[in-house]
């Protein structure tokens, strides 16, 4: 175990170097994974958006992950090679296949897919088993993602977390479920649903079914769990859904809520947070007296916490693929030190938990002849993260192109989404894994090319805003058809140029209209197919598929 | 009168004398703005409401002048000084000519 | 499969799929911003406004560009007027505090067509006057994690 001296006074360790030693082993076991030596009096357990991936699965890190502003260079903007020489990770161990990416399709041979509940579940049991009454927090993204999710509105996901016994939750895409059935999910909770952010828009007060906060007492001490919600929810998803809600981060109501529960007694604040890695580490720096940020939305995993001041800031993957322990110490009204574990969810290493295997089981039975339906294999790796693309939406887009008959394909940069290896089969569910949602269809509509380039620079500046109050999470709007020129250093309205029409070379005329088609519209009464219908049929037509390298984005201003 | 404009507000039942007391206030109306076109390319003439008032017990608390710029659905907020037990009385003027009038009793103890 | 096909151009409604991307004009007009130096001049009799006391609180990015809340507070101001500097008519609303009103505080909602800076001008009880802004973005949005 690692322990060393933080930037403040605080003791902090990581669990990460111990298994990263077994590198040279090549071999993990369920006690390695789990081990540590348990610290202080109390353990908060921290897992976020599974986005419903109740199975192993694989997930590849992304290659690219550039920062801007003050983040530039700074985790988790390090990727691959670079990110396990910043953290002493050998090639080829557990920790390269799990934490960043390169070799990923021999890698995965090796070690494996990753997560699933039933393993979860057994992490999560071990860790009571040390410490019965540790905190399980749930930070959101948890009801979306997968076909049984769509089909069940959730109840999937709701009931197998349920067994998980989570302590509280915070939210995202949980609201594109809409309003109506989010509360009646929400209602139906035996645990606290969190969001100091989370507003009536009518009146613009705290909205009465989710508090902001709730406190435990545990290990003999107070601590407050607050939430916070994903802050851009009716931007970056369809307001329309679910217009009674208002969001932002509304950092001055966080900091009066850090206030009221040190004055009710709280000996250590944590915020189950939903903000995105670079929001939470400012929101950490303006407002005072957070111990712990349990950080998601942008999925990134890091070994070790990032300190800013005196809270220490966690992301912990995302996809199930990874559970957080945090031991804490807390003494005489504060945090006396820390020691964290990001644990890696090796499915074939850790048992799955009989009990939770069978619930997962039974929601899926109804599904299993949709779900397991071959609707053709993959040649190539199929892998959602990156900036710019990733060869899931390449098909998307080509799926887009072929099949809407259109001369230029837009696709979301989400981050969710499943990765396949080489020479697997595609099923019904993979498909659904990368684009279930409550507003899937797909348009086709006419667009100028001035108007292209003020949607790539919207979304550009969405990512690349030097501020992180400004940076929505998520990745650039992917494009097929379209090649651009993106100097990430500029400001709006001068990062993109050289836009062009792959087909013909062409430069794209302003003033000409192009047929664009797409999908995830956040506007009401968007017309077209379903996005994984389009793609099953184009996967249907193709047999195997295979994607060549994408260099249609030229990325300077590094 | 303009159809479906529906005057709301929320204030406390009961007041310290002289407390600060927070008031909200929302009405119904679509806010035309007049700088909108019709499908036929015809602008749609503006019908805003144009002015808010409060006062209590007769005095004056504020007056707000609107633009075509407010939203939909006006909402105001502010803070108001209770002297003694009275009523409030909340006015909106729509373009129109139609006055909309709310009444809210507080009672100081 | 059917194919569907819309014309959109930049004053309607825009739904697309970058993730989010519901629009209504998104392209800057700095040349409005001087309407409101303009009218800012005319209310303050050519005596201008400095940045002082008063300060606006408003999202860093409107949830909606038709009904962004906006909040003054303006300490010692007899009235206070609201513009949009990128709104093609900047004038918004004016406040006028009374003789019962508690605070110079007041919250709104209102329309911009685009990102721009609110700008809050208070005219103080001594005649003078003070001024403050906010950046408030408007955004055909980014993409959920």
């Amino acid at each position: 175990m690692q322990v060393g001296m933080a930037a403040s006074a605080i003791v902090g360790g990581s669990g990460f170097g111990n298994w990263a030693r077994l590198a040279a082993q090549q071999r993990l076991s369920q006690d390695q994974l789990l081990e540590f030596d348990t610290y202080g009096n109390v353990s908060l357990i921290h897992i976020t958006d599974i986005h419903g991936q109740l199975k192993p699965i694989y997930f590849r890190e992304p290659s690219v992950n550039i920062g801007v502003g003050a983040n530039a260079g700074a985790v988790p903007h390090v990727t691959g090679a670079d990110f396990r020489k910043m953290y002493g990770i050998e090639d080829g161990s557990p920790s390269h296949y799990a934490l960043s990416s390169g070799d990923f399709s021999s890698l995965a041979q090796g070690y494996g897919r990753v997560g699933g509940l039933d393993r979860v579940a057994t992490v999560v049991k071990a860790i009571r088993a040390d410490r019965p009454d540790a905190i399980l927090l749930d930070g959101g993204d948890t009801w979306h993602g997968s076909y049984t999710t769509h089909m069940t509105q959730a109840q999937d996901m709701v009931n197998v977390m349920n067994a998980l016994a989570p302590d509280a939750m915070t939210f995202h895409w949980e609201f594109t479920l809409g309003t109506e059935r989010v509360t009646e999910l929400v209602e139906s909770l035996p645990f606290a649903a969190l969001g100091q952010n989370i507003f009536d828009s009518e009146w613009d007060e705290p909205s009465d079914l989710f508090p902001p906060y709730k406190m435990f007492e545990r290990g003999g001490t107070k601590i407050a769990v607050i939430g916070q919600a994903f802050p851009y929810m009716p931007i970056a998803n369809p307001g329309w859904m679910f217009p009674e809600f208002s969001f932002g981060i509304r950092d001055e109501n966080m900091a009066k809520m850090v206030e009221k529960v040190r004055a009710e007694g709280a000996e250590c604040v944590v915020v189950l947070s939903h903000n995105g890695f670079d929001v939470d580490k400012k929101m950490a720096s303006v407002v005072p007296g957070i111990d712990v940020i349990l950080s998601g939305h942008t999925h990134d995993a890091l070994p070790e916490p990032v300190v800013v001041g005196s809270t220490i800031v966690l992301p912990s993957g995302s996809n199930g693929k990874f559970v957080s322990r945090v031991d804490l110490d807390i003494r005489d009204g504060r945090m006396m030190g820390y020691r964290t574990k990001l644990i890696p969810i090796f499915s074939d290493v850790i048992a799955p938990d009989a009990e939770v295997a069978a619930i997962i089981d039974a929601e899926r039975a109804p599904y299993l002849p949709e779900l397991t339906e071959v609707l053709g294999r993959t040649d190539s790796l199929l892998y959602r993260r990156g900036n710019f693309n990733g060869t899931w939406d390449d098909l998307i887009c080509d799926a887009l192109l072929s099949e809407r008959d259109a001369q230029i394909a837009l696709s979301p940069g989400v981050r969710w989404g499943p990765s396949l290896v080489p020479g697997q089969d595609i099923t019904r569910e993979d498909v659904f894994g990368v684009t279930s949602m409550s507003y899937g269809q797909a348009y086709r509509s006419e667009m100028t090319g001035e108007f292209l380039k003020v949607i790539l620079e919207d979304v550009a500046d969405n990512i690349f805003n030097p501020d992180p109050y400004y940076q929505q999470g998520g990745d650039m709007v992917r494009t097929g058809g379209l090649g651009y020129r993106i100097d990430v250093s500029k400001p709006q309205g001068e990062r993109i140029s050289e836009m062009t029409l792959l087909a013909t070379g062409e430069r794209i005329d302003p003033s000409h209209s192009y047929v664009v088609a797409g999908w995830a519209s956040v506007n009401e009464g968007t017309e077209g197919p379903q996005i994984w219908d389009v793609v099953e049929n184009h996967i249907r037509k193709l047999g195997t598929v295979t994607v060549s390298e994408n260099n249609s984005v030229d990325v300077v201003g590094l | 009168m303009a159809s479906g404009v529906k005057p709301r507000v929320k204030v406390p039942k009961t007041a310290e004398a002289g407390e600060a007391i927070t008031i909200k206030t929302l009405i119904s109306h679509k806010m035309e703005s007049g700088q909108r076109k019709d499908d036929d390319g015809n602008l749609i003439p503006r019908s805003i409401i144009n002015r808010f008032t409060a006062e209590f017990n007769g005095e004056n608390v504020i007056d707000v002048l609107l633009e075509p710029a407010i939203s939909t659905n006006p909402y105001f907020q502010f803070e108001a000084i209770v002297p003694e037990s009275g009523e409030f009385t909340f006015k909106w003027y729509d373009d129109d000519g139609d006055i909309y009038e709310a009444k809210k009793k507080v009672s100081v103890a | 499969m059917t194919t569907h096909t819309r014309q959109f151009n930049r004053r309607s409604i825009l739904s697309l799929g970058g993730c989010a991307l519901a629009m209504t004009a998104v392209v800057g007009t700095p040349a409005l911003a001087s309407l409101t130096d303009d009218a800012i001049a005319a209310l303050t009799g050519g005596a201008g406004a400095v940045e002082g006391g008063i300060s606006i609180t408003a999202p860093e990015i409107a949830e909606n560009g038709n009904t962004v809340p906006v909040e003054i507070n303006a300490p010692g101001a007899v009235a206070i007027t609201l513009f949009a500097d990128g709104n093609p008519t900047p004038s918004v609303a004016t406040f006028k505090f009374g003789a019962l009103s508690a605070s110079r505080t007041a919250s709104t909602r209102i329309r911009l067509s685009t990102t721009q800076n609110v700008v809050a001008v208070a005219e103080m009880a001594d005649g003078s006057f003070q001024m403050a802004k906010a950046n408030v973005k408007v955004t055909i949005g980014g993409c959920g994690g």
